[in-house]
């Protein structure tokens, strides 16, 4: 587990300059025993179009990342040698992550950034190939390698250094850890959200508030980009005085006034694309934490799993060892078919008896055995679970804390060009 | 310019305007205090003066236009001003307020008071109170284009409105009608000439508007513009009206784009308004459900929601002070385009007279018949009103435009200025939580040690 350190952390706070090109990296990147980020710069520098074949040997266009890494230590030193890179396409990030998921299922795993551009006001940016989409995917491609690398669990993981570090072999590797196996079919964690009896109350209230995330953040994101829709039409439809340049011309006084705030209009009227552009990016925060709410969720929906496991194991037990009790005393207390058929057709014979009991003792022990486990299982899910819950809600108090104050700088920002615009405008009037 | 001044007029003020037959004249004139103009037989003028009494025909006051106009020919001292320039005389001052609902068996009506401050003479008393309707107006309207076909009268706020689409009874109906019917009566007040139109002394001061004699005047006025259209055709128009009439047909095509689009505006403020509203509620929605972030969170609808508010303070100014002058502009336009038709055809009709009189004189040399030269005159009088109603009417819109967009400039700023106001106390709010934090670390991490 994470090691405790003061110290190492007030070292690592230095990490988030050097990190990408989006703010959001400096929030919380900055864990206590961040191994990985103490040795590792990390970023994703690039993004490029390759082509080739694909499984079903088809030819197809996708897009590939460049990583580049570079020791920790050689950064602080000052120097700077070239780093070490490699490529890698969104279909690995994807594997890695499930990767995590399945090993780790006690921990939110950080999210990747959309697959599909969705939330579009705009039908144009829907596009995967757009190249607005793919740099914004190459920044959340990156802030997911941080927020991972600097996870106190996650950041030690073998196979997330390789995919870092080994641009060929590293799927086999993923694969050969078996954790496929391991991962829990829908359908067993979908029977356990609906037949579990005891979940823990805490996990439960988290879940829901999961639900609640989701819920708001998805809300928002479509409220918002409602109101780009209509903001990019106010701006963009051209504003009365936009046409002034044109109606100044058939002034012969107010010409030059009208003209000279025309002027200012359009000039507005372009900056506002780069304005629209920078809301994106509280866009993509939201996105993130609607995307966590998931890995929370499935986190909550793992504890359901294992304490209804557990309610299984500990029912089968209980069941077994009534059947020992009847099999031992005689006494029927419930109604099986082997009591109605030995009042039919008789008892069976002591022999046959002490054999099914010998069974029985072997099964309960199976089963106590189980129980163990489980119960030990279910322990521990809920022990690491709960402080990485901790540790997630603080990330996102934080982030997003930060992300309403960068989202409220930028409407002031907004608004003081907005006033400039409007009184240099009406300098030219009363020159009229 | 040219006038072609009738032998009887005086080329200096010497002698008193009573004594000037113009040909055109039938009633007396009312006099325009010119700077220079002697008024001494204008005591002379009171019995002519007519307060309710009907103008016989319509005649251009043209007399004293031309009188003036000689004026500055012949007087060339730098310190004589135009008489239309901006610094006139104010006597006259009418104000429309107090909308009041009527409602009787047969209809249901809404009057206007019409006050009125003056110093003039051609009013018998200082000031007055009256009570008027839309009908009243559109009488004086259509009176004051009859009796000075010569000038631009200002329009009227549009007279039909679609029962079921706009309620002519709700306040802002109400407001932006009776502002516009202000502007109206104002316009002519500030009017050189029209302001001492007798139907406008009648409208002001009147008890009851004696519409009756109005009708049979109508009548007449329809008879005698016939006898005015006559059938010639303009051959070619002087330059100044040229650019005249090109001017309008362009400003007309950019004010009404200008209209479209504010109207389009609107629409889109609305519905921006409308977005923006259930943006905040999220917020305050999230806030429930979240600890931390709670107060944050509420912060940002409380943003959110005085935004919409400067929002629509700003679309309110829009719709009630920007459109209403717009729709002005866009009506004046046509009775503009009326008054230069008119006065083509006066051209028209001298040119047509004058080149058959001429051919006459030719054949058995009759001199050209004073009706040739009462045409011209009239002609001249007409593009001497109208040039200086147009110079007039240009400084006017002028001014009236740049009050318009420096008041949406104002507005604009305003809103502004809220919404940064608005958004930098919510950072204040959200920083405050994070110092909080951090002292609150610090201290653990203290005693730790």
């Amino acid at each position: 587990m994470a090691d405790d350190g003061r110290e190492e952390s007030l070292g690592t706070d230095d990490d988030s300059d050097q990190t990408g090109a989006d703010g959001s990296l400096n929030n919380t990147m900055v864990e206590e025993g961040s191994t990985l980020m103490r040795r590792m710069e990390i970023c994703v520098a690039e993004a490029e179009k390759r082509s080739g074949k694909n499984a079903v040997s088809m030819q197809e266009t996708y897009t590939v990342y460049l990583i580049e890494t570079r020791p920790m230590d050689a950064v602080a030193e000052g120097r700077n040698p070239a780093p070490d890179c490699l490529w890698r396409r969104y279909s690995e990030f994807e594997l890695l992550r499930n990767y995590l998921i399945v090993t780790y299922p006690y921990i939110v795993v950080p999210p990747l950034p959309e697959k599909r551009a969705e939330f579009v006001w705009h039908k144009l940016s829907a596009d995967n190939m757009d190249p607005d989409f793919v740099e914004r995917r190459r920044v959340g491609l990156e802030n997911f390698l941080l927020r991972v690398a600097s996870h106190p669990v996650l950041s030690n993981d073998k196979i997330l250094y390789y995919f870092l570090t080994e641009e060929h072999g590293w799927k086999e590797a993923v694969y050969e850890t078996g954790f496929q196996a391991k991962a829990d079919s829908r359908l067993r964690a979908l029977s356990a959200t609906f037949r579990v009896r005891n979940p823990d109350k805490c996990f439960m209230e988290m879940k829901h508030y999961s639900d609640e995330l989701q819920s708001h953040t998805s809300q928002l994101l479509r409220a918002r980009a409602m109101l780009r829709c209509e903001a990019y039409c106010l701006y963009l439809c051209a504003h009365p005085c936009i046409h002034c340049s044109e109606w100044s011309a058939i002034e012969k006084e107010m010409g030059d006034g009208l003209q000279s705030a025309g002027h200012h209009m359009d000039a507005y009227a372009a900056s506002i694309d780069d304005i629209l552009e920078e809301e994106e990016h509280y866009a993509d925060q939201l996105k993130e934490y609607l995307f966590y709410a998931e890995a929370l969720r499935a986190v909550c929906r793992k504890h359901e799993l294992t304490q209804f496991e557990l309610e299984m194991a500990s029912q089968d037990l209980i069941s077994k060892k009534q059947q020992r009790e009847e099999l031992a005393t005689g006494i029927v207390r419930t109604f099986s078919l082997k009591g109605m058929t030995n009042k039919l057709f008789g008892q069976e014979a002591p022999e046959q008896r002490e054999a099914r009991l010998k069974l029985l003792e072997d099964l309960i022990a199976e089963g106590e055995e189980t129980v163990k486990e489980k119960t030990i299982e279910r322990a521990e899910h809920v022990e690491k679970a709960w402080v990485d819950i901790q540790r997630f809600k603080e990330q996102k108090d934080k982030d997003l804390r930060e992300a309403l104050i960068n989202y409220a700088v930028m409407q002031i920002s907004m608004c003081k060009k907005g006033i400039q615009v409007w009184s240099n405008a009406k300098e030219c009037f009363l020159k009229m | 310019m040219s006038i072609s001044a009738p032998r009887g007029l005086a080329s200096s003020g010497q002698k008193p305007i009573t004594e000037i037959l113009h040909p055109l004249s039938a009633a007396e004139e009312p006099l325009s205090p010119g700077p220079d103009v002697t008024v001494s037989g204008g005591r002379d003028k009171e019995v002519g003066l007519t307060n309710g009494t009907p103008v016989e025909t319509p005649s251009p006051a043209s007399a004293s236009v031309l009188f003036n106009r000689l004026h500055l020919d012949d007087d060339l001292d730098p310190d004589t001003r135009d008489p239309y320039a901006d610094t006139e005389t104010h006597d006259l001052f009418v104000t429309v307020d107090d909308p009041k609902k009527h409602v009787s068996t047969m209809e249901t009506y809404i009057t206007y008071r019409v006050s009125t401050k003056t110093s003039r003479i051609e009013f018998d008393l200082p000031e007055y109170s009256v009570r008027r309707r839309y009908q009243d107006f559109d009488w004086l309207r259509t009176k004051l284009e009859d009796s000075q076909p010569t000038h631009l009268i200002p329009p009227l706020p549009e007279k039909f409105v679609m029962k079921g689409v706009v309620d002519r009874f709700s306040e802002e109906f109400v407001e932006t009608r009776m502002k516009a019917l202000d502007k109206f009566l104002k316009r002519i007040a500030d009017h050189p000439v029209l302001s001492f139109n007798p139907h406008l002394n009648a409208f002001l001061s009147a008890k009851d508007l004696n519409k009756r004699q109005g009708l049979a005047l109508l009548t007449k006025v329809g008879e005698s513009v016939k006898s005015v259209a006559g059938g010639y055709k303009l051959r070619v128009r002087p330059p100044e009206f040229c650019a005249l009439g090109e001017y309008l047909d362009t400003f007309n095509q950019k004010l009404g784009t200008i209209d479209r689009i504010a109207q389009r505006i609107l629409k889109e403020q609305s519905e921006y308004l409308t977005e923006l509203r259930e943006y905040g509620t999220v917020y305050a929605s999230w806030a429930g459900s979240e600890e931390e972030l709670q107060r944050p969170l509420e912060g940002m609808a409380g943003c959110v929601t005085t935004c919409c508010g400067a929002l629509e303070d700003m679309s309110e100014n829009m719709s009630q002070d920007f459109l209403p002058v717009l729709r002005e502009y866009i009506l004046y336009i046509e009775s503009m385009k009326n008054v230069l038709r008119k006065r083509d055809q006066s051209q028209a009709e001298y040119e047509g007279r004058l080149e058959a009189a001429v051919l006459r004189k030719q054949e058995d040399r009759t001199p050209i018949p004073a009706e040739v030269e009462k045409c011209q005159d009239k002609m001249e009088c007409f593009n001497a009103d109208l040039k200086a109603d147009w110079e007039r009417w240009q400084s006017n819109k002028r001014q009236d435009f740049k009050q318009l967009l420096t008041g949406m400039a104002d507005k604009n700023v305003t809103y502004y200025e809220k919404c940064q106001a608005a958004w930098e106390s919510l950072i204040t709010v959200l920083q405050d939580k994070q110092t909080e934090d951090k002292t609150s670390c610090k201290s653990l991490w203290e005693i730790q040690q």
